[in-house]
């Protein structure tokens, strides 16, 4: 409990809670108000100020610090095991997929603004629940952690703007209209000053007031001063970086901290230069583009939002998993019995014992050996990369593939499905190290080359 | 009579600095982007799709801004701080106890951790868009380098306060240099590149070793990473963010339909 009791740890929090369901009743009142007065919807404009009047009601129970008042608006032990029992690197990795696939598949259901609004009260109410419990409560408001659960909310607020702009525009090119954007009214021209100064303007003084209410609420971290001997459990990279931290787990450092990374900035780069899809400049589009927004949508929310939100509230001490409302036990101890492919292929599939190089042995004569040992990764790995799109643009004759290989020809679109590939890498080894306990599909410690 | 202002806007010395009237009609606005150094940057007109805010989220714009923020709140810090493991903690304690104003190092680093959020928000706009499209290839490219210069001015400043949380980042951060294929001395590759049997790649002599100056986060570090984050990064992002605005107005301006 960090050295406080649990009633302590309450009246430092309620304070904070209370505002926070204050909040939340206020923003329901005004949503209500919005509903009632600009969409005539009298009766959802009733269901929101009931909320609100819920919400203020709990900000009540919060604000008297009480135990026994507070059990009552936070989960209770059994859900909170039931939430933690659920969590693995497995269900967390997969069900944040699945979860923005299910979104992506009824976007159109979701964007409507009452809906996406239950949705921002329920991810609210989750918070708010949650902050009760401690443990939740010391990660989530480590102030350098602050920043990230900023970043999900606006993550959400904005993937639902550009989703909800996206439905609309699809909609009316169905129906032979142009997007909203490209309208006669839209593309008409407005003087800079004052139509764009002027939002420049109140969007830097409303910035410099938020920064300066953020820097007095919260301050800035400042532990021990800094010891070459004491290293503390967990050590973290920054934040932005833990999503790297966390491909550590499935890879080797050259590959996590070097080869991966540098492959992200060429593919970033090399976007613009694949993505041959004349339609979508300029407007908000979904259909038009589904597989470019696939793509991109999965390598920034799914791999490197949720690693990185996984790294910073998921992974404790010793890097081991931890739900979200256990206590970061640094004794806590996970079995590690990662079996290379080559152990697969040669001590269980063959019965026969992993061929040894000879360490006096001539240089090729090693490398041979090495090749015998490890040639099922190898013929894996070339397989993947160097088979497989060929094989993609022969099978997929019309929808994908094939008119892709035929637009782009052979050098891009090699280079395309290979960075896609790359990407698809890592899940695939992350499932592989959960369901088979697969270390390394090439294993070369000979050379430091284990993949 | 004429009125205070009339007196202040008629006077030699006004007229020396804005050379036109106040931008209150059509003309004048024109002029005003024209003639202004600073209002120079935007063009006279953009299409009323181009500048929504629900459009463009403003979020580059924001960028920029906490770039400035950055760059203004991180000079009054240099006057503080000095990057030596005998002074850097010391003089970070002192300016959170005595220094007034104290909510300096609060501003520097919670912008900092803003910007690398909205250099992010910016890039899934611009993508969702499709803004990357022809004409505008080449300054996406710039705004990748700018991306990754952001993390890495980010990235320099977390070990400048000399604490436990700085030097560990930077440690588990920066020991993935040495894994560098070839030119780390525990990556791939690099016990080939030997001259008569003396390794060339060593732990004193990789690329671990050329980012930290040491074989560890000490002295040398902090002194590369004090000049890296205070004066060799900002300036190629000064740079790159010329080119960035540039292109913008050469590549058929705000994102739009084409």
């Amino acid at each position: 409990m960090h050295g406080l009791t649990y009633e302590e740890f309450l009246s430092q929090l309620s304070g904070f809670l209370c505002g926070y369901y204050v909040l939340i009743a206020t923003m329901n009142g005004l949503f209500a108000l919005y509903c009632w007065k600009r969409r005539g919807e009298g009766r959802l404009a009733l269901a929101w100020s009931g909320l609100g009047l819920v919400a203020l009601i709990l900000a009540a129970m919060v604000a008297s610090g009480n135990p026994d008042i507070v059990k009552y608006i936070s989960f209770n032990e059994g859900i909170k095991g039931f939430i933690d029992a659920l969590m693995s690197p497995t269900t967390y990795s997969l069900g944040s997929l699945v979860i923005l696939l299910v979104m992506f598949r009824f976007r159109e259901v979701l964007v409507r603004p009452n809906v996406a609004w239950l949705g921002l009260n329920l991810m609210m109410l989750f918070m708010g629940l949650s902050m009760a419990d401690s443990d939740f409560a010391a990660i989530v408001t480590k102030p350098d952690n602050v920043p990230i659960v900023g970043l999900i909310f606006l993550l959400a607020f904005f993937t639902w703007l550009a989703t909800a702009k996206a439905v609309v525009n699809d909609k009316r090119i169905a129906n032979g209209e142009l997007p909203l954007e490209a309208t006669e009214s839209e593309k008409e021209k407005v003087l800079v000053w004052p139509d764009l100064v002027y939002t420049e303007l109140i969007c830097m003084v409303a910035l410099t007031a938020f920064l300066l209410l953020w820097a007095i609420v919260l301050q800035a971290p400042l532990e021990e001063p800094a010891s070459a001997v004491k290293t503390p459990n967990p050590s973290k990279a920054p934040w932005y970086f833990l999503g790297l931290q966390e491909m550590l787990v499935y890879y080797d450092p050259w590959m996590a901290g070097v080869v991966l990374p540098s492959m992200i900035v060429a593919g970033l780069m090399a976007i613009p230069y694949i993505d041959y899809n004349t339609k979508g400049n300029g407007y908000y589009t979904i259909n038009e583009r589904k597989f470019a927004y696939l793509t991109f949508q999965f390598g920034f929310l799914v791999l490197w939002v949720t690693l990185i939100i996984m790294g910073t509230f998921l992974r404790g001490p010793n890097w081991n998993f931890f739900g979200f409302y256990e206590y970061w036990d640094s004794h806590a101890v996970e079995a590690m019995n990662n079996v290379d492919l080559s152990q697969y292929v040669w001590v269980k599939g063959l019965g026969a014992p992993l061929p040894k190089p000879d360490p006096e042995a001539a240089f090729l004569t090693k490398v041979m050996v090495i090749a015998q040992r490890e040639f099922v990764g190898i013929l894996l790995l070339i397989g993947y990369f160097a088979v497989l799109p060929p094989l993609l643009a022969m099978w997929d004759k019309k929808r994908l593939f094939q008119p892709m290989y035929k637009r782009m020809g052979l050098i891009r679109y090699m280079v395309m499905t290979n960075l896609m590939l790359w990407m698809a890498l890592l899940p695939i080894k992350m499932l592989a190290r959960w369901m088979f306990s697969m270390k390394y599909f090439i294993a070369i410690p000979e050379y430091f080359i284990n993949f | 009579m004429p009125s205070l202002g009339d007196i202040i806007r008629n006077s030699q010395i006004w007229k020396s600095i804005f050379r036109h009237p106040a931008p209150v009609d059509r003309r004048n606005r024109v002029v005003v982007m024209l003639t202004n150094f600073f209002l120079h940057l935007h063009p006279v007109s953009a299409k009323k799709q181009g500048i929504a805010l629900s459009y463009t989220w403003c979020m580059g714009g924001v960028t920029f801004f906490l770039f400035l923020v950055e760059t203004v709140t991180g000079v009054l810090l240099m006057f503080y701080y000095r990057p030596t493991i005998e002074w850097a903690y010391t003089d970070i304690l002192t300016l959170r106890d005595a220094t007034s104003l104290g909510i300096l190092r609060e501003l520097h680093r919670w912008g900092a951790h803003a910007m690398v959020i909205t250099v992010w928000l910016h890039m899934y706009r611009v993508f969702l868009t499709g803004s990357y499209k022809p004409p505008r290839e080449f300054n996406w490219v710039v705004g990748v380098i700018l991306l990754l210069l952001t993390l890495l001015m980010s990235f320099t400043g977390y070990l400048l306060p000399w604490d436990q949380l700085a030097i560990w980042a930077i440690t588990v951060g920066s020991n993935m240099a040495r894994a560098t294929p070839f030119l780390g001395y525990e990556g791939p590759g690099a016990q080939l590149l030997t001259v008569g049997g003396i390794d060339m790649i060593t732990n004193a002599s990789d690329a671990r070793f050329g980012l930290l100056g040491a074989r560890f986060v000490g002295e040398e570090t902090l002194n590369r990473f004090y000049v890296l984050h205070c004066i060799a990064i900002p300036l190629g992002v000064a740079l790159l963010l010329a080119i960035h605005f540039w292109r913008v107005r050469k590549d058929g301006g705000i994102s739009g339909p084409m």
